[in-house]
């Protein structure tokens, strides 16, 4: 079970408090109407699920209720940063290749 | 290839067991097959199987990264049932109850099919009308279902608490009796057996690091232990690892890998003798041979690869299992263990080609694949084959989530996740 810290609540709660609501920083297109049927299938359901290092969306469901992003490893669980919405990840998988290389 | 049969154990018996033939070979990769196989597990090998097989096509690698049904063939609970919905899934794994059913005389290989019937639970009014309507659509598919009230399914399953005292009464079922178990691992041996026996080769511990294009079309493979290995045709049957496969070819697929997770009890004396499903308060369960009671948990929310979850998810499900089942409340469990599945946002298959040319998808089988292993591999064989889809597969193209013609299972077919 994950022990997750709330960037809103900043607090360390367990996993159960929590939904995965998937990938994180899909942007909805601005003008849905204008989208061709490709352009809306791939928004809607094309995800990259990787395995490594993965950018993911959360709520705390029976907390604050709030969402906010999870930069976690796919493989290991490991949970590496924990940033609001509208916060940029400092931990990607071109940094995490790229620290290994050094 | 050696036939099995009780006079060959008879004669093998006289020499103690000593001589008999290697299940299969363990050849050297040629340089190049008419079609690589990606992913040996009990997709993958009955797909090899029946491109041989049906087709004709024997100059066939299957390629597996670690041991041959090594992955999700050996983790699933081994549930087999046709009782789908729609139209399209409901002819895709009644086409495999089909060859589930011949399936050990086709082989040659007892995969202890036992079709010991299959009950889904209602526990509100919702559910018995899904219900209802799912074992319609299955009377008019011409597959077997009934529905049942409380009282039949206590004479079915007589120690099952169907009062109203649970906190989810139970009132009423679907019940398929065509439905039931088979031995997973005698699955991909018999397929493997049968498939090497008309000349596939199967090639482990040997993993596939990119997929090889020239002009949008895939030429080969480059493994890790191998090299290069090329192919007419490649078709990936890798499960939880689909989306990696997919990115190594450049696309992206609609699928999300989550652990899923299943435990078995210590064996007790026989109990339960039929396959007990209840998609409402999540718990799946039936014994096997050996007597320890095969429970199905749910998937973990959070995508992961980590063939492992969270303990909480196990909770739940026996939670849900103690209610319907109090006997088994003192029941010890022996070991608990994850797979990792693709799952489709609706619940259904993708069996499909792809973006690149010469590349083929069999993967999205979610939660549900075990119980379409034949089925599957037979008709991906056809659509690996004829290099495009094939009447049965069409519906289940990965290009259905463009022009947004799904197939949606989710909840409505006993799906229980």
């Amino acid at each position: 079970m994950f022990y997750i810290y709330c960037p809103h609540c900043e607090e360390h709660r367990e996993e159960e408090e929590f939904h995965a609501s998937g990938e994180a920083h899909i942007p909805r297109p601005l003008d849905p109407e204008s989208c061709t049927d490709k352009e809306w299938g791939e928004y809607m359901f094309f995800r990259t699920n990787p395995r490594g290092i993965h950018h993911e969306l959360w709520v705390h469901a029976i907390g604050c209720r709030k969402f906010f992003n999870i930069t976690r490893d796919t493989q290991t669980y490991e949970i590496k940063e924990v940033y609001k919405i509208g916060e940029k990840p400092t931990i990607t998988a071109a940094s995490v290749t790229a620290a290994k290389e050094v | 290839m050696q036939k099995y049969s009780g006079f060959g154990l008879l004669k093998h018996a006289l020499s103690h067991h000593e001589n008999w033939q290697r299940v299969w070979r363990n050849p050297v990769p040629k340089k190049k097959y008419d079609v690589i196989i990606v992913g040996g597990g009990g997709h993958g090998l009955a797909t090899a199987y029946y491109l041989a097989k049906v087709h004709g096509i024997t100059n066939v690698a299957v390629l597996e990264k670690g041991y041959l049904g090594g992955g999700n063939t050996a983790r699933n609970t081994t549930i087999v049932r046709s009782n789908y919905l729609w139209d399209e899934s409901a002819k895709l794994y009644e086409h495999a109850m089909k060859l589930w059913e011949g399936l050990s005389q086709d082989l040659n290989y007892n995969v202890m099919f036992s079709q010991r019937g299959v009950l889904n639970l209602g526990h509100t009014l919702q559910d018995m009308r899904d219900i209802e309507r799912r074992v319609n659509a299955n009377r008019l598919n011409g597959i077997d279902g009934e529905v049942l009230d409380p009282q039949s399914i206590k004479e079915i399953v007589p120690m099952m608490d169907c009062s109203d005292k649970p906190r989810y009464p139970i009132m009423g079922a679907s019940w398929q009796p065509r439905g039931g178990v088979a031995r997973h691992d005698a699955v991909a041996w018999g397929y493997a057996r049968a498939a090497d026996a008309l000349g596939v080769d199967l090639i482990q511990q040997c993993e596939v690091v990119d997929i090889i294009q020239e002009d949008g079309a895939a030429t080969g493979v480059m493994t890790k232990t191998h090299g290069v290995i090329s192919a007419n045709r490649i078709g990936c049957v890798t499960a939880g690892n689909s989306g990696v496969m997919a990115a190594m070819a450049g696309f992206k697929l609609p699928l999300e890998s989550h652990p899923l997770q299943a435990l078995v009890s210590e064996p007790i004396k026989p109990i339960l003798d039929t396959v007990v499903m209840s998609n409402h308060v999540h718990g799946y369960v039936s014994q096997s041979d050996k007597g320890d009671l095969v429970i199905g948990a749910g998937i973990d929310g959070y995508l992961g690869y980590g063939q492992r979850g969270g303990y909480h998810t196990i909770e739940h499900t026996v939670q849900a299992i103690v209610e319907m089942f109090p006997v088994f409340s003192r029941v010890r469990m022996n070991r608990q263990w994850g797979g990792i599945v693709d799952t489709c946002p609706d619940a259904c298959p993708i069996i499909s080609a792809t973006p690149v040319e010469n590349l083929f998808f069999n993967c999205g089988w979610g939660t549900g694949g075990f119980k379409a292993t034949p089925g599957s591999g037979h008709v991906f064989a056809g659509t690996l084959a004829a290099g495009k889809a094939t009447e049965m597969a069409e519906p289940f193209s990965m290009f259905r989530f463009h022009d947004g013609a799904l197939i949606d299972e989710h909840g409505a077919a006993g799906v229980a996740h």
